[in-house]
Formats: C-alpha cells, sequence, structure tokens
C-alpha cells in the first residue's frame, strides 16, 4: 500500500540510531546497531525467526526497556521527541499503546468497560472524559455490545479488541502490537490485523506489528523490516523486501510471493513480487493473457 | 473436592436484585449473619440463620453454586464437630460448632457469587485503602478461577504422562501433587509479570486521585435492606441477652478421658 | 485404531460434542480442524480417557476408554498438549522426558537409553543437564514433545502444535511429524493452520460447533472454499489463487505452491509452443 500523502507524512516518531541492548545476565546483544527512522501514521511489520530482536526492539518503543527490563543501553532511540533512556513506561503510556501477544494475561476485570476504563483512569482524567474515551474506543472496535461481559470469557479474537480499545482509551499517538495474533485462529486474526489497519487509516495512528503471519499484514504495511540475530537485515515496502535474501533468513513470506519467486528462478519472471491475491491474480492472467497475442 | 469449593464462591454475573443490590449491603447481611452466628450457641437460632438465607440464595438463582460451597465445607464441618464431641462436648453443642461454620461459609459464599470483585474493589476504596492496594486485592479474587481452570489443565497434562494422583498414602500423594505445583508456580510468576507490564503500559499508578469510571449508588431499595438488616441485628442481640430459649436439654456426651 | 462412536458429550449443561463418530486406522496421518471453540481439545482428550463420553463410546485398540485408566491409555495415546509451561517441573531437561516412563515402572536401564535417542532425535542432547526453565520456547516445546514420545507410544496427538512457531520452527516441526507417521505411527495433529496441514498432506476432519462437517482428503476439503469458510478457516492462499484463475483452465485443487508452480510454468510454455 503506498503512501498517498508524502509531503503530510514528514514528522519523525521514532528515531532509533546505533541502538543496542544487552539485557542483564545475557552476555549477547539482544539488539545491535538498529538504525530506524518511522514516519507518523506508517503502517510498519517487523518480521524474524525467533529470538531475532524484534519484541526487544518494541520494548523500547514504550520504555518496558530500559524501565521494566534491565540491561544496557547503548546508541540512542527517541519517539515523539522523548529520549527513552530517560523515561519510564508511565510517562509513555500516554503515546504509546501496546498489545501484548497473550490475549488473556493483559487483562484483569471483570467487564469490559472497566478495563477499556482503566487507562484512561489511571491518567486522572475526570469521569465525563472517561466515559466520552471508553465509548469512543468501544465503538472503534466494535465491542460495545460486549460492555458488560467478563473478559475472561471471552474468544481470543475479543480478548484482543478489548486489549486494544483499552489501549486506544489512552488517545496514543503510537500502537506498537507484539504478535498479537499468535494465539487466534485464522479468522479471528484477520479480523485483528483489519482493526488495526483501520485505525491507521482513519486516526493517522502509527502501526508498529511484530508478525509471523504475514500472508495477513503484508497488504496494510507500509514497510516490512526483517530482522535477524538482533540486527535489521532488511528493509522497505513487501513488495521489494520478498525475495530470495528473505527467504534465506528463514521468514515466512506469503505463498504467493513464494510463488513468483520460485517462477523467476525458473526463468519466468513476471515482473513483480506480489503481496495481495488481486495483485497475483491480475499479473498471471495479465501475463498469460498477453502472452497469447 | 477442593475446586468444587472455588465454584461455591466464584463470582458470576447473573439479573438477579440479590446481585443488582448494591454491595454494602450485602457486606452488611454477610455480617450480621457472622455476628449474630457468634453470639448465638442454640441450635435452633443456628439452623434458623443457615435456613433463613435460602430465600435470598434462591432469589439470586444461585442454588447449585452455594451447595458447593457446602459441599466444600462439609469436610472441615466434619473435623468440627468430632473435634468438639471427642473433648467433651454435649452432641447438641457439637452440632452447634457445626452449623456456625455452615452458616458462615454460606453466608460468605451468597455474598461473593453475587458480589463482583470490582464492586468489591470500589468498596473497598470507598473506606479509602490505597488504590493499589485494592486493586491488588480484587486482582487476587479475580484470577482464582482463572488459576483453578490452570490447574485443571496442568493435572490433564500431567496424567498424560502417566501420573496418577490418587494412589498411595498421604505422604506419597502430596510427593505426586509436586507436578502439578511447580507448574502452576512458574505459570501464577510468568501471568504475574504479564500482568505488570501491560498495568505499566497503561499508567498503573501514576495517579494518585484517580477518578473510577463505575462509582457506588445505593438505590432506595439498597436503604430499605440496610435498615432491615439492622432492625434484625438489634432484635437478634436484644433475643440473646435478654430472652431466654428453649434449649434441647440432653447431656449426650463422650465419657470423659480429659477428666 | 482409535474408534468414536456417536460420541455426544457434555459440559456444565452444554453440548460441546453432537453425535460424533470417526474412525482413525492405524498408521493414518490426520489434521482435525476448526475454529476455536469448535470442540477439537475436548475431542482429543477422550482419546486418552481424560475425558469420558456423556453418549457413545470411544474405543482404542478395541477397548473401550471407559475401561482403562488414563494412565494406561497414554502408554497407547501420546497426547501433546499446547502449552509446554503447562508440564515443565523437573529440575533437568533429561529428568523432565524421563518423568513419563519412570510413572509406567520401566527399569532405569530402558530408560536411560530412550531419553538419550529421543533427545538425540529432537536435538536436544546438549541441553539434557540444564534445567527446562532456561530454554527458549521453542526449545520447551521441543521438551514437551520429547516428553511424550519418549515411551514410543503407537498413537500420537498434538494439540496445536505450530502455535507460536516462527517459520523455520515450523518446517522442522513439520518434517518430524511426517517422519514420525511413515515410521508407522498414528499422527493426528489438531490445527487451524491451514497452511501448515498442505504442507503435511494429511486426512482432514473439519469439526464446527461440535459436530463434523466433513471429512476427507486434503486437497478436497481445503479446496472447497465454502466449506472451508463454514468451518471459519481461511482457505490456502494458492488454492484461492488458483481458484480465481479457474477460467483460464487452472485446477482450483491445486494447493502446494511447487505444483502451482508447474502449472503456470507448463500453461505458459504451452503458450509459447502455440504462438510458434
Amino acid at each position: 500500500m503506498s503512501k498517498i500523502l508524502d509531503v503530510t507524512r514528514e514528522l519523525i516518531v521514532i528515531k532509533a540510531q546505533g541502538l543496542t541492548f544487552t539485557y542483564s545476565g545475557s552476555k549477547k546483544p539482544a539488539i545491535e546497531n538498529l538504525n530506524l527512522e518511522v514516519e507518523e501514521g506508517e503502517f510498519i511489520v517487523i518480521t524474524g525467526p525467533s529470538g531475532c530482536g524484534k519484541t526487544t526492539f518494541a520494548r523500547c518503543l514504550n520504555a518496558l526497556i530500559p524501565s521494566f527490563y534491565r540491561g544496557e543501553m547503548k546508541g540512542s532511540i527517541s519517539v515523539l521527541g522523548i529520549d527513552i533512556s530517560k523515561s519510564t513506561t508511565s510517562q509513555l503510556s500516554k503515546y504509546v499503546g501496546f498489545v501484548f501477544q497473550n490475549p488473556e494475561n493483559q487483562l484483569f476485570s471483570l467487564s469490559v468497560e472497566r478495563d477499556v476504563a482503566f487507562g484512561p483512569e489511571n491518567l486522572g482524567l475526570p469521569r465525563e472524559e472517561v466515559r466520552r474515551r471508553v465509548e469512543w474506543a468501544m465503538k472503534v472496535t466494535g465491542i460495545t455490545h460486549l460492555r458488560h461481559a467478563a473478559p475472561y470469557e471471552l474468544s481470543g479474537g475479543q480478548q484482543q479488541r478489548v486489549a486494544i480499545a483499552s489501549v486506544l482509551a489512552m488517545k496514543p499517538k503510537i500502537i506498537v502490537l507484539d504478535e498479537p495474533t499468535s494465539f487466534l485462529d485464522p479468522l479471528s486474526a484477520h479480523q485483528i490485523v483489519e482493526t488495526v489497519s483501520n485505525l491507521r487509516r482513519e486516526m493517522e495512528i502509527t502501526i508498529i506489528l511484530i508478525e509471523h503471519r504475514l500472508d495477513l499484514a503484508s497488504r496494510y504495511a507500509d514497510r516490512v523490516i526483517i530482522m535477524d540475530r538482533g540486527r535489521i537485515i532488511l528493509e522497505g515496502p513487501p513488495s521489494k523486501v520478498y525475495g530470495e535474501h528473505a527467504e534465506a533468513i528463514g521468514v515466512g513470506i506469503p505463498k504467493i510471493s513464494l510463488l513468483f519467486n520460485l517462477l523467476k528462478r525458473d526463468g519466468y519472471d513476471l515482473g513483480c513480487t506480489p503481496v495481495t491475491l488481486e495483485e497475483a491474480t491480475q499479473t498471471i492472467r495479465r501475463r498469460i493473457l498477453d502472452d497469447r497475442s | 473436592m477442593s475446586l468444587k469449593l472455588f465454584e461455591g464462591f466464584r463470582f458470576t454475573g447473573k439479573p438477579t436484585p440479590i446481585h443488582r443490590m448494591d454491595p454494602r449491603p450485602k457486606l452488611l447481611i454477610a455480617s450480621s449473619i457472622f455476628l449474630l452466628s457468634i453470639i448465638f450457641t442454640n441450635i435452633i437460632v443456628l439452623l434458623i440463620l443457615l435456613i433463613g438465607q435460602l430465600p435470598l440464595i434462591y432469589l439470586a438463582k444461585s442454588l447449585r453454586r452455594w451447595s458447593n460451597s457446602l459441599r466444600g465445607g462439609a469436610v472441615l464441618a466434619t473435623l468440627i464437630f468430632i473435634m468438639n464431641f471427642l473433648t467433651g462436648s454435649t452432641l447438641t453443642f457439637s452440632l452447634s460448632m457445626t452449623l456456625r461454620f455452615l452458616v458462615l461459609i454460606s453466608a460468605f459464599s451468597l455474598f461473593f457469587l453475587t458480589t463482583s470483585p470490582d464492586d468489591l474493589g470500589l468498596v473497598l476504596e470507598k473506606l479509602h485503602l490505597p488504590y493499589t492496594l485494592s486493586f491488588t486485592f480484587t486482582t487476587a479474587v479475580r484470577l482464582v478461577p482463572t488459576v483453578a481452570l490452570e490447574a485443571q489443565t496442568i493435572v490433564d497434562a500431567q496424567r498424560s504422562r502417566g501420573l496418577e494422583l490418587d494412589r498411595g498414602n498421604i505422604i506419597e500423594r502430596l510427593r505426586r501433587h509436586i507436578p502439578i505445583l511447580i507448574p502452576l508456580i512458574v505459570s501464577a510468576i510468568r501471568r504475574s509479570t504479564e500482568l505488570a507490564e501491560a498495568l505499566e503500559s497503561r499508567a498503573f499508578g501514576s495517579c494518585e486521585n484517580r477518578e473510577s469510571l463505575i462509582t457506588l449508588h445505593m438505590k432506595l431499595t439498597d436503604y430499605f435492606v440496610v435498615i432491615a438488616t439492622i432492625i434484625i441485628l438489634l432484635i437478634g442481640i436484644f433475643v440473646r441477652f435478654w430472652v431466654p430459649l428453649p434449649s434441647l436439654d440432653e447431656n449426650i456426651r463422650l465419657p470423659s478421658i480429659w477428666g | 485404531m482409535i474408534e468414536v462412536k456417536n460420541l455426544h458429550f457434555s459440559y456444565d449443561g452444554n453440548e460441546v460434542l453432537h453425535n460424533v463418530s470417526i474412525t482413525i486406522h492405524d498408521g493414518e496421518f490426520i489434521a482435525i480442524m476448526g475454529e476455536n471453540g469448535a470442540g477439537k481439545t475436548t475431542l482429543i482428550k477422550h482419546f486418552n480417557g481424560l475425558l469420558k463420553p456423556s453418549k457413545g463410546e470411544v474405543l482404542i485398540d478395541g477397548v473401550s476408554t471407559r475401561e482403562e485408566t488414563v494412565a494406561s491409555l497414554s502408554r497407547k495415546v501420546g497426547l501433546v498438549f499446547q502449552n509446554p509451561d503447562h508440564q515443565l517441573f523437573s529440575e533437568t531437561v533429561f529428568q523432565e522426558v524421563a518423568f513419563s516412563m519412570r510413572n509406567y515402572g520401566y527399569p532405569e536401564e530402558t530408560i536411560r537409553r530412550r531419553v538419550k535417542f529421543i533427545l538425540e532425535t529432537l536435538d536436544l542432547s546438549s541441553y539434557a543437564d540444564t534445567s527446562p526453565f532456561m530454554l527458549s520456547g521453542g526449545e520447551r516445546k521441543r521438551v514437551a514433545l520429547a516428553s511424550i514420545l519418549v515411551s514410543d507410544p503407537k498413537h500420537i496427538v498434538l494439540d496445536e502444535p505450530t502455535i507460536g512457531q516462527d517459520h523455520q520452527q515450523k518446517e522442522k516441526l513439520k518434517n518430524f511429524i511426517v517422519q514420525m507417521n511413515t515410521q508407522g505411527r498414528t499422527v493426528v495433529i489438531v490445527t487451524h493452520d491451514v497452511e501448515f496441514v498442505v504442507e503435511c498432506r494429511p486426512k482432514v476432519i473439519l469439526l464446527s460447533k461440535g459436530s463434523i462437517l466433513a471429512e476427507g482428503p486434503y486437497d478436497e476439503i481445503l479446496s472447497d472454499e465454502d466449506l472451508v469458510r463454514r468451518a471459519s478457516l481461511i482457505p490456502p492462499q494458492i488454492g484461492l489463487l488458483m481458484s480465481s484463475l479457474k477460467d483460464l483452465g487452472f485446477n482450483p485443487a491445486i494447493l502446494d505452491v511447487y505444483q502451482a508452480k508447474s502449472a503456470i510454468e507448463r500453461r505458459l510454455l504451452s503458450n509459447v509452443s502455440k504462438t510458434l
């Protein structure tokens, strides 16, 4: 998906320079020499084999590193101009929302409404403002009808939507999601990624999505970042990044992208690496019909 | 037995007048029953206290779950009876002590079945307990069913590796529960860490004067319940100290070994 | 052989499984698929007796599960749970893996031999004296797998083995599972990972809301888009691609990326030859 209005999206919201972090007690850095700039409103997908450092990087975005996870940080990372190394998660929570992998362990209340209200309550907002935000967040994520339900009785997909709503109620500028679809079935996973993409589109929220399920996430991504062993190896629009190198690293690129790579290696270069089904279908159709004429 | 006991205290949201009641009058009811059961040893009164809860439980549509709490407490109740009887008390007295225990379990079972831990937290806040403390309490209560479910999954997983929990003497059985206990504890630690991360990320503890979205409101019916309960409590106290009650005058007891 | 005959199972007043009948022959490779809550985990818990039928019966190698203990059924049916952290409790990986065989009463020498063997097979030998809690998520999953396979059960059932695994881990898992089946063991996987199933090529049983929707070879079932969506799953990407190119003569039952590649190449070649 291409950036339509480049001019308006020049605000850099995340800037990492030479970012290196070693967890205390560990000998090797979990992330090493990361250099990255993210513009406001971008939809970034970060992927890579287990242990590549994607979660570590995500934790830096809302200061879980270094305030919750101790260790040695070198280089710099600033989010919305705030120096992470000198901040706490509480301070960042107004600007960066974090949705975790396990749907159940991030919700704690006995009603969805109260869980969503929790964040804004913690910000010390007056009751009417909290109410407004709760209604809005539930509407946007489509869970208003679940307001009195107990989160632990909901399905995984519903729970993740509650988690997103509870983060949204804090009106963050950036939302980070760490493998939010891991425990979900394919349909729920699809709905979550779609919900997140709608957020980005309607509210200009910057999205950082850590995912293995690239077949679901790629169509929405402005850029895909592939990490391996703590470093950024590839970065760019998905169609540029899902090549042989990505395969070699061991990333699960969408099957249609793999198909075109295989065809290209056999001498049938169809001219692009598709990221969506429609793109793949159109390209093949055109090639076959063109060939005939 | 143990997991059934939990079921008798786990909140389930139902649209009944008891559930809808403000938690404070409910706490007053439970505490009043508790108080009355302590000042009386008369077996008839204790029986009335126990049976008198039935209409409330029926209104709360929680008969089955309530009976779980009684069943779960049956072992302890029997123990109390035996302890009393063996140390020389009369049959009636021992039964009274047993009944007192059951009345207690029942009253608090009724309370916890119909009161959401969130509401409990709000009550604690009204009592000016620091927010972090009341939050810790309600989260612990809310996690009880989750932990119970997880314990069941762990039991299933270990039984699938040939673990037999109901063989051997007491000591062996305790040892056999180690493969259940350790994953449970590790899981609890992991869950707490994940929850803490999530709470930090939502600014938990960053504000001293937080306003809760949902607040407690006493309705007219709640005030009536409070008044009625206080009246019953006062009558009970009056009866205990100023009204002679019929008692079962028997002297069935064990021959005194203790002199 | 695992036989499920008219199985009904109710829990807490709800019927979770309605009239399920399945026969899994020795050495078969089966994938039980469906959305979360369809009853898949409930079904497989009947295979080793953790759950007993409310109505109907389940027979393992001819014996009803009502007549055997879970411990004894576990020797025939190895059930690998989804979350390895629900199992791990020992001081070393060796002890952890040896646990089941010690419960079954095998002699220590046999246990030592088999544990060593399974650790080698699953690439865990270097961790034999390590605490299982020190290992990474993927490694812990392998330890859990090893601890069930060590006693070499005839039938192996894996509940959602691909959850939380990255692409490479899934590749290795696929190869391992296929190998177990080739070696003669019955393998049943419960999963909603459609792409994984396409690579494993098992027979598929679709479960939805407690009843069987369909059963058959994986390519027949997964290329039926309507059926797949009714089970709240997403059809394989290649299948959707081939299906939308149906009018150009492509076979919509092609689900594998390599088969699709060959089909497209054949078509492009035949185009060239036509123009010549």
